[in-house]
């Protein structure tokens, strides 16, 4: 059905239609529609699942560990704050194998208190073991949450997965969203290692020395795997449902003399960027980064690149404008914008890239820097 | 692309006014997008949202500094916020106010919304809905078609009279 909804919504819409047997989650800004319009759906009869309300980050994903272990389809829904609070269990879900599936709403960390978007909350997760889709349009919303289902319960990878969406900008923003019949596009949830509860056994976790590094690397086998996955995933998604996605979506990338990465909603405002420094004769294209962790291989060889990092690492650098450098070795010009919400336009983009300093680092608004 | 900035304080529905009216453009076959500008929002408090509509997929997320229209849901507001800032050369504003205001230049209509919607009764948490008679002023202004303001309108309540204050304000308004 074509309406308009916002990000929020349009996560919610995804999770009734994936029919989760356990939802729990904690509520928190930009966040909190989602789970509020999920809640009236399991209340309203429109979606069969049971609802665990919990008082905390740390519980929700505690209770959704629990459930999934149980053989169950489970979702929660954070930002920020509480991300950071559930982070040990963030590391558990991962490690036991167990795919959830998790809305994060980027936003930034406090103090100064800011709800407005950032990346920083998901790139703190970034060694976890999950796997971390960026979205930027309300219908990407819609179907990487979807999506997001069918490839972390794939049993080649049995890994959780995080949707990330710009807090503000995306969440709340209103656009056309496509909701539709899903069909048998997810299978029934079978988890090969989910308890028994008709045949009870005691298991030791304790994992010494000797074994512990073989689950390691499992993880990383399945995480590798998972990019075959993916793929296959989102060619079947867009056989049936008419939409394709990839590890990036380019725009104008193909003669581009320079291409800026950058992720979320900045990525598209980067696409009218584009269009401007074009018609001035400058052979740009850009490139949004969709999937962060598997990290996809990116075609960058013998052009200039512009990194635009809405996050930090302090006494490093930008996580995405770094992460290109090791992976590719071309030298970026590596932008910080965007932190908390700051407001960057398509025309500041456009003037990143008439400007742009290959190996050197910016940070957008602040005049002091060297 | 045209680009509309809405004034109103927290509380008077300027939120739902933008989705309203991108739902309306939607129904219209066109896109559009509404964004809220979310600050430390709280009830009174004067705060902005954004719809862009378009015959292309809108790509734009940032705020919209030159807007084609501002509309301005409670003129007190302009003693504290220049709404007339960034307005293009040939942009319009609309009011929510039974009389001509001074100090706005550009073309500026103004529509009674508060006296249609109090004329309804329709008044929720002793405030008028605002929201539902400004589509009417902006489909006599031609941004959006009657029928699609009446269909999302019923898309999104289910009180008739919102229909009716719509059609209220288009017959008030004068072009």
């Amino acid at each position: 059905m074509l309406t308009i909804a916002t990000g929020n919504r349009a996560v919610a819409d995804a999770v009734k239609a994936a029919k989760p047997g356990v939802i729990a989650a904690y509520p928190i800004t930009p966040q909190t529609e989602i789970v509020e319009q999920i809640a009236e759906y399991v209340t309203g009869g429109n979606l069969e699942s049971r609802y665990i309300p919990v008082e905390s980050e740390h519980s929700a994903m505690a209770a959704c560990i629990g459930a999934s272990v149980g053989g169950v389809r489970t979702f929660t829904a954070t930002s920020s704050h509480g991300l950071l609070y559930m982070h040990e269990m963030v590391h558990w879900a991962a490690g036991a194998r167990l795919p959830i599936v998790m809305a994060n709403v980027n936003r930034a960390l406090g103090p100064g208190w800011n709800t407005w978007a950032e990346h920083t909350d998901a790139f703190s997760q970034r060694d976890t073991g999950w796997l971390q889709v960026f979205v930027g349009t309300v219908q990407e919303a819609y179907d990487a949450t979807l999506m997001a289902f069918k490839i972390a319960e794939d049993e080649r990878v049995l890994l959780p997965v995080m949707v990330n969406l710009d807090g503000f900008t995306l969440s709340h923003i209103t656009q056309s969203l496509d909701t539709m019949e899903i069909g048998d596009f997810l299978p029934p949830f079978h988890l090969p290692h989910a308890i028994d509860t008709e045949n009870p056994l005691g298991y030791g976790p304790m994992t010494g020395p000797a074994d512990y590094f073989r689950f390691r690397w499992d993880i990383e086998r399945s995480m590798r795997d998972s990019r075959g996955v993916i793929t296959e995933v989102e060619r079947e998604f867009a056989e049936r449902f008419g939409r394709s996605y990839g590890p990036t979506e380019d725009y104008r990338c193909e003669d581009a003399d320079v291409v800026v990465v950058a992720m979320g909603t900045l990525g598209k405002e980067a696409e009218v960027a584009i269009d401007r420094l074009r018609d001035e004769g400058i052979r740009a294209g850009s490139m949004r980064l969709r999937w962060f962790r598997p990290f996809p291989d990116l075609d960058l060889a013998g052009r200039e690149v512009v990194v635009i990092d809405r996050d930090y690492s302090f006494g490093f650098g930008g996580v995405v404008a770094h992460s290109i450098k090791s992976k590719t070795g071309v030298e970026p010009y590596s932008v910080i914008a965007g932190l908390g919400g700051q407001e960057v336009t398509y025309n500041d983009i456009a003037d990143f890239v008439r400007n742009r300093h290959p190996g050197e680092e910016m940070w957008f608004g602040v005049s002091d820097h060297v | 692309m045209y680009e509309i900035r809405i004034h109103s304080r927290g509380g008077q529905g300027g939120v739902t006014a933008a989705k309203l009216l991108a739902l309306a453009a939607f129904r219209d076959g066109k896109h559009a997008t509404a964004c809220p500008f979310y600050g430390a929002e709280r009830r009174g408090a004067p705060v902005v949202s954004f719809v862009r509509i378009d015959d292309e997929p809108i790509k734009v997320y940032s705020q919209i500094h030159e807007p084609d229209l501002v509309i301005v849901l409670d003129t007190s507001i302009m003693d504290v916020v220049n709404v007339l800032d960034g307005l293009k050369a040939d942009g319009t504003v609309l009011l929510n106010s039974a009389h001509p205001v001074a100090g706005c230049n550009g073309t500026c209509r103004h529509v009674d919304l508060t006296g249609i919607a109090l004329a309804q009764n329709l008044v929720v948490a002793g405030s008028p809905i605002l929201n539902t008679p400004v589509l009417g002023a902006l489909a006599k202004m031609g941004i959006v078609t009657l029928p699609s303001v009446e269909q999302a309108i019923r898309e999104m309540f289910s009180d008739e009279r919102n229909v009716k204050v719509a059609r209220a304000a288009y017959e008030e308004l004068k072009i």
